[in-house]
């Protein structure tokens, strides 16, 4: 049978090229770079419209669209992405929360109070008293402990934010257990400083969930040398459901669609002042602004460059923006022969026009940082030593013998603005006599390589695993086996930047119990990574969104799972 | 009738179902294997590209004890013939594997996303074969005239424009500017808790609700991403239109018909356009079957949850379950619409009827 069948009657055309011809407009064949292009000279049309025909979203509704594709599951045990952290931070309470007016400490969550034992093993959380999931079932210790033992042994991608201080899926019911109703008591394997052990029980995967309506929900398991339980803790069943106490429980997610969530009348503190938050899944940009010039949004999330700036000049409508615990830098792997000389690394650091990427590539979407911790975290160094310096780069890699330059590969994935820093930096780097061949490639593809360390230059980001100072240092200056099968893939294994010395400090920096102190240690091992590490310090990322007029109170937290929305109003 | 023509008859019944089962026989070969060829190849594409599909499950912080747990459930540390093997017997017993992005059993993804797909591509052919054809017609009979060149340039202009820049240029004049359309999505927000799908086709959900407010909303929403389809499959049908009419008209039977006196209205409806529908049908198809497999552009701009992007996001994550069940509920639709067509076709034409 042919797929063409008849079509060999046809008397004056070329049928078949035709069909190939009409398919490939289907296939979508057009580049990436010409896309934006294209997209702006549709928008320049804009400039005719007079105000749009306004819809409007409901008045006691939140109507935001954001690229929600990397929601895979609503189980706090199990999920790790961005916008799921959005909506459990809202959905769920934990013990303990970050405190947005001052992001170096927390205050209480479920807990009222907490006690650390004198040799920092014991700690001992009191709750508030007569708290209620959104189910109606009373919050006790009980449910903290459930919540601690099911995320320890169903041990998916965030559960080492707790197997971290020393639970196991043997011990934990005995380290993380209820003395009583009201009183909760997590035990450590190590004298911790108690600020990492608090911050780290931020982290959704804290979050306590309602052990009564879930036990409802468990589904069987058959055991396996894997998996030693006969249930699965109702994870199955938490992937599209719901067991919290925040001030809004999800009532419906579909994924790659949408994700609506209601007000929580049970909600111990204030009450969300709106009904309902509904998230659209919208990816484009583009097709963002419309619909919020057009009123059928309220918040838009992805606004690009040209579009924020369009939404900026509108007087209908505001952008706000937050620092987010997000870092990007350029990495050179130690492996390279080149690369290794430490004069290399620094000539590098002075051929990265710093200015022109913050006032152009990275406008309004980040800012310049030169040190690997996020502005706001506990011990963040603020310094910004390095300014493009062709001569002063020259002058480095003069002394390391290399007066003539030399070549070097870069990968970089194919998405803005990395593209954009990578281009500018090829550029910057070949007036030192560097020359740089960018290998571009998808996302995955590109962090598939780097992770194998078959990589010269890459260009990436990090975002912190949990809000403590520790997250970073432990990738960026810890390394505690550089050889090629070590399991512990720092980004320093990554580039093979082999720093015993770095990785016992920022061991010894957990152990830290007093603050100011743990902060100067933090600070040491910045400074250190800013003179002599393989990475080039980009810039923090900075969320912004695009908000109606008449929508108050608005606020983008420093990380996801604190944009919290219970206070937002509409007029 | 006397005996030798009997015998005739009988002996002709008799060739004619050996060459049928012949031809099915023939057919199920060709998509068994086509079938076979296709999951091999996609399988193996799947496995050679550089991208490790457990980094899309776990994320790039997972510790590494997570990471090779995952990898074993999935079974991907056995060598690739065993992975393929396994995955063919899972097909045959009707498991398609989970989607490593969603969690999903793949067939409920699908099953999910497709009817997005074709509740568009199905309003957008209609529109296609509503306009194409008479366009088509038109520019045949008028041939050289200045409508012929009109519609040869509204053709390539929907050959020619790609459709991201032509979907937000519609978006900004007809749903920013004008107020006319809904904007990009499905349905309205506002329809979250009255709305409950059925079938997951939209506008005959709402008839089955009897929600007409619903339904006017979907089909606001529906129309200018179908009406951009329908315009590519528009430029398409309406040159082969005008190709198959010009055909027919030069045919001595329309001398023939025109020397009768028939009116040519009559002519042209009756009789060309009958004649031309035949090898029609089939363009008609091929353009519906490519509108099935999902326009990742369009889908894209109007926030369509259709298979297109369902694909193109599983592609670029090496969820090759994800990839390999889509590809195969698109190589079922092209033989499903290949077979339909051709049924039609013997239907619409006399000689192969007859034969």
């Amino acid at each position: 049978m042919s797929t063409r069948l008849g079509i060999d009657q046809v008397p004056d055309n070329n049928t078949s090229s035709h069909t190939g011809e009409f398919r490939d407009m289907f296939m979508g064949k057009m580049n990436a770079r010409f896309r934006p292009l294209l997209a702006g000279a549709a928008l320049a049309m804009i400039a005719y419209a007079g105000s749009p025909a306004l819809a409007g979203t409901p008045a006691d509704t939140l109507v935001q669209a954001w690229a929600i594709d990397d929601t895979i599951t609503l189980d706090p045990a199990e999920s790790f992405e961005l916008s799921p952290a959005e909506f459990l931070g809202n959905a769920y309470d934990m013990l303990v929360r970050l405190d947005i007016d001052d992001t170096t400490k927390v205050k209480g969550g479920v807990a009222e109070s907490w006690t650390v034992s004198d040799d920092g093993l014991t700690y001992t959380f009191k709750l508030k008293p007569g708290l209620k999931f959104a189910s109606g079932n009373p919050i006790t210790a009980e449910d903290v402990a459930w919540s601690f033992e099911r995320a320890v042994k169903l041990d998916k991608s965030p559960a080492f934010i707790l197997t971290q201080f020393g639970l196991t899926k043997d011990n934990v019911t005995e380290k993380a257990k209820a003395a009583d109703e009201n009183t909760f008591v997590f035990t450590v394997d190590k004298s911790y400083a108690p600020s990492f052990v608090l911050n780290c029980l931020t982290a959704t995967v804290g979050a306590v969930v309602d052990k009564k309506l879930v036990l409802e929900h468990v589904a069987p398991v058959t055991p396996s040398d894997d998996y030693k339980f006969d249930n699965d803790f109702g994870n199955a069943w938490m992937k599209t459901g719901y067991a919290g106490s925040g001030p809004f429980k999800i009532r419906d997610w579909r994924a790659n669609e949408v994700l609506v969530m209601e007000r929580n009348d049970n909600y111990y503190g204030e009450k969300a002042a709106l009904a309902r938050v509904i998230y659209r899944h919208v990816k484009e940009s583009a097709t963002q602004r419309l619909m919020l010039e057009a009123g059928d949004i309220d918040i838009a999330r992805n606004l690009e460059p040209g579009d924020l700036e369009a939404v900026s000049k509108n007087a209908d409508l505001a952008t706000t923006s937050a620092p987010k615990g997000t870092v990007y830098y350029i990495s050179l792997n130690q492996k390279n022969p080149n690369l290794s000389k430490p004069e290399v690394r620094e000539a590098f650091k002075y051929l990265v026009d710093y200015d022109a990427i913050g006032s152009t590539l990275i406008k309004g979407v980040g800012e310049i940082r030169q040190t690997y911790q996020a502005k706001g975290v506990l011990g963040a160094l603020e310094a910004s030593p390095y300014k493009f310096d062709v001569a002063k780069a020259k002058e480095l890699l003069e002394k390391a013998g290399l007066k003539d330059g030399f070549s070097v590969t870069f990968d970089v994935r194919n998405s803005q603005p990395v593209t954009g820093i990578a281009e500018s930096f090829q550029q910057t780097a070949g007036e030192a006599g560097v020359k740089i061949e960018i290998i571009p490639g998808d996302g995955k593809q590109t962090l598939t390589k780097y992770r194998a360390r078959n990589h010269d230059m890459y260009i990436g980001q990090w975002g912190m695993d949990y809000w403590d100072p520790n997250s970073n240092a432990e990738t960026f200056t810890s390394n505690p086996n550089n050889a090629d099968d070590g399991t512990v893939k720092t980004l320093a294994w990554r580039n093979a930047w082999d720093i015993p010395q770095l990785t016992e400090q920022t061991k010894a920096a957990l152990l830290e119990r007093d603050s100011a102190k743990r902060a100067e240690m933090y600070q040491k091992l910045q400074q250190e990574a800013l003179d002599n590490s393989p990475f080039v310090m980009l810039f923090q990322q900075t969320e912004v969104a695009g908000v109606r007029g008449n929508v108050k109170n608005y606020k983008l937290g420093p990380n996801f799972d604190s944009n919290f929305l219970a206070p937002v109003t509409k007029e | 009738m006397s005996s030798t023509e009997t015998q005739q008859t009988a002996g002709r019944a008799k060739r004619r179902a050996y060459a049928i089962a012949a031809s099915v026989a023939s057919f199920l070969v060709i998509v068994v294997t086509t079938y076979l060829g296709l999951l091999a190849v996609t399988f193996f594409i799947g496995r050679v590209v550089p991208i490790d599909p457990v980094l899309a499950i776990v994320g790039d912080r997972a510790p590494a004890h997570v990471m090779d747990r995952v990898r074993e459930e999935m079974g991907l540390n056995l060598p690739y013939y065993q992975q393929f093997f396994i995955y063919v017997k899972g097909v045959l017993s009707g498991d398609f594997g989970t989607s490593v992005l969603t969690t999903n059993p793949v067939m409920t993804d699908i099953r999910r996303v497709f009817p997005a797909t074709m509740e568009l591509a199905t309003v957008g052919t209609i529109i296609g074969v509503a306009f194409g054809i008479p366009l088509g017609v038109l520019a045949a009979v008028r041939r050289g005239s200045l409508a012929d060149q009109v519609v040869r340039v509204i053709g390539l202009v929907g050959y020619s424009v790609p459709i991201f820049w032509l979907g937000l240029l519609g978006l900004l004049v007809f749903y920013a500017r004008l107020g006319w359309t809904a904007g990009p999505g499905r349905i309205d927000v506002v329809f979250e808790y009255t709305f409950t799908p059925i079938t997951g086709f939209y506008l005959l959900d709402a008839i089955l609700n009897r929600d007409w407010a619903a339904f006017r909303d979907i089909f606001a929403h529906i129309i200018l991403p179908a009406a951009l389809l329908g315009y590519f499959s528009l430029a398409y049908i309406s040159r082969m239109t005008r190709s198959f009419m010009l055909n027919e008209l030069h045919q001595e039977y329309i001398v023939a018909a025109r020397a009768k006196g028939l009116s040519e209205r009559r002519i042209i409806w009756g009789h060309a356009l009958r004649n031309a529908a035949v090898p029609l049908i089939t363009v008609i198809a091929l353009s519906y079957a490519g509108l099935l497999e999902g326009s990742v552009l369009t889908e894209s701009v109007f926030a369509w949850p259709g298979l297109g992007l369902y694909i193109t996001n599983s592609l670029q994550n090496a969820d090759m379950n994800a990839v390999l069940g889509g590809t195969i509920v698109i190589g079922s639709v092209f033989i499903a619409i290949n077979l339909l067509s051709d049924v039609l076709y013997r239907m619409l034409d006399p000689r192969t009827r007859a034969r």
